[in-house]
């Protein structure tokens, strides 16, 4: 069967990218230059905010991790995993980011675990997977933090 | 502000209080609420009658008479045509109960209020409502990361371990101290002392934070019965505890600090953040408005959903300066016999969450304690109280009482 691959939620990061491009898309103030992630298309959230449009905006590439922490239990629906498979632990990441000066949460990408990630330390926002539902065939899609190597390729 | 005979023009009394025990009891939380609330018209010495104002904290894990709670509450006793009203604002649903009818009394709508919270919680982690519901924030944290309380609890520990040099050892011993304290708690759920060692051996939830660092979630309810000052010395109630304070604050633009249940926080380009924590903003608000200071408490009930939570309200309440949880903790000072006992009910970590009921519950400990009828627990000479507590979507809640 033929895979489908969807965004768990739509717009929230770029369809089908090269992972060199791929970005998490927020939503930036015209008035004010705030940010938003998750994006927030009707309403400016800063209250002395002069009015403005809200465009689409990439975020870094690149942010600091705020802190971490795994799942070591199986998470309730809507989350999706498979009941009759082990459960496999994975990582949850809080990235700072500087230029757009907030946390964006986000998992992990497979096999990275918390002590790869030091508080302070590099990651990069790749694409991932989420989920894939078998009988459709469909696979979700989402973003993933990954530690950028100490000796630092060109970003 | 200790004592003193004069009362303040925005206190009002607390003429009683009530709880039905936490647990797993298999009932639904309208029989839970019921006893709780009969159980502080008992303590207050009054008739169902007499109540002219019935507030109840709304449980989302109800049905329809839980978003109506109030008058669910007011049908299981009895109709007996009081005014009614109910809210939701996640833990600090119960607060904000009490505020509702703190203002009900502080502008001569009715003399005497009651306040019930109670809820049935399912087994393990909360999970949003069902449904697929792509502009609920507590929908997508669970869809697209699996993001559940504990796993914040986490992301929060880790970073006072970062920051402070927090341990897991220090984390444990909240716990070690609150479990003491609840195993002298005829209402607390979790009545066994736990040692360092058991926590230590304890599964790993949400890495640092092991099971027995996270607090459960229980049945439960707490009622209370409050009344203008003018009522209680009608009825011969000279020294009644009083609530002199309830901060219902929400936090400033931009919110810095990742809340459940955002994936994101407010982002500071435009806008620079404040230098104070929502939760510390939550605590000042209530000193101010109870013209009190930290150095007035005789004890403080926090919300330790997590252990090292706990260790966060001690430096946003004011007890000791950030980063310096830690340390006071290790120095007893918030132990029973301590300088400032914290959680002397056993805390959230003996009671397990029931969340409409939480914010009550607190307060009915304070009352206790003021009233000094807390038993083995009693605080010696316990004059000023405070509770703080924080929900998600920016909800939080302080009450300072006093005697
Ligand atoms: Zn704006």
């Amino acid at each position: 069967m033929s895979r489908t691959r969807t965004p768990v939620v739509a717009g929230w990061f770029t369809d089908d990218a090269a992972e060199e491009d791929f970005r998490l898309l927020g939503t930036r103030c015209s008035g004010c230059r705030t940010v938003h992630f998750p994006r927030e298309d009707g309403h400016c959230r800063n209250p002395g905010c002069p009015g403005g449009e809200l465009e689409e905006t990439p975020l870094s590439k690149r942010g600091t991790v705020w802190s971490c922490t795994d799942g070591r239990y199986r998470p309730p629906p809507p989350y999706v995993s498979d009941p009759g498979v082990p459960w496999t632990p994975y990582t949850l990441v809080a990235v700072e980011l500087a230029a757009e000066r907030m946390v964006v949460l986000g998992q992990a990408a497979p096999g990275v675990g918390v002590a790869a990630l030091p508080v302070g330390s590099v990651v990069e926002v790749v694409p991932g997977v989420l989920d894939e539902d078998r009988e459709t065939g469909t696979v979700h899609t989402t973003w993933h933090w990954r530690p950028v190597a100490a000796d630092g390729d060109a970003s | 502000m200790r004592g003193g005979a004069s009362s303040v023009k925005g206190d009002v009394a607390v003429l009683g209080a009530g709880m039905h025990p936490w647990g797993k009891w298999g009932r639904g939380f309208v029989t839970y609420g019921r006893i709780a609330a009969r159980a502080a018209l008992a303590d207050a010495g009054i008739g169902w009658s007499e109540v002219r104002s019935v507030v109840g904290a709304q449980t989302v894990r109800g049905g329809y008479p839980g978003y109506v709670a109030g008058a669910t509450f007011a049908r299981a006793l009895g109709w007996q045509g009081a005014r009614v009203a109910s809210v939701y604002a996640a833990c600090a649903s119960g607060a904000q109960a009490i505020d509702t009818a703190r203002a009900q009394i502080l502008a001569g709508l009715a003399d005497v209020v009651l306040v019930v919270g109670a809820d049935a919680a399912p087994k393990g982690f909360f999970a949003p409502a069902g449904g697929e519901r792509a502009d609920d924030p507590d929908w997508l944290r669970f869809r697209v990361l699996g993001a559940t309380n504990p796993a914040y609890f986490g992301l929060y520990a880790r970073r006072r371990m970062a920051l402070y040099g927090d341990t897991p050892d220090d984390f444990a011993l909240v716990k070690v101290k609150n479990a003491a304290a609840g195993a002298l708690n005829e209402y607390a759920r979790y009545r066994t002392p736990v040692t360092a060692e058991e926590v230590a051996a304890s599964a790993m939830v949400a890495d640092p934070l092991r099971l027995l660092d996270i607090c459960a979630t229980s049945d439960g309810a707490a009622a209370l019965v409050l009344c203008s000052m003018e009522f209680a010395r009608r009825r011969g109630v000279r020294d009644p505890v009083r609530i002199r304070a309830v901060s219902t604050v929400t936090p400033t633009f931009p919110r810095t600090v990742l809340d459940l249940p955002d994936i994101g926080t407010d982002s500071a380009v435009a806008v620079d953040p404040s230098p104070e924590s929502f939760r510390a903003s939550i605590a000042r608000t209530a000193y101010e408005e109870a013209g009190a200071g930290p150095a007035d408490l005789s004890l403080a009930e926090v919300y330790d959903l997590s252990t090292a939570l706990e260790l966060e309200w001690y430096e946003d309440i004011g007890l000791c300066g950030p980063g310096e949880g830690a340390k006071l903790l290790r120095s007893g000072a918030t132990a029973p016999g301590g300088r400032i006992p914290v959680n002397a009910s056993g805390g959230l970590a003996s009671f397990g969450e029931a969340v409409p009921a939480q914010a009550i519950a607190q307060v009915c400990e304070l009352t206790q304690q003021l009233r000094g009828r807390a038993g083995q627990r009693q605080v010696a000479g316990a004059r000023v109280g405070i509770t703080a507590n924080q929900g998600l979507f920016g909800h939080g809640s302080a009450v300072i009482a006093v005697r």
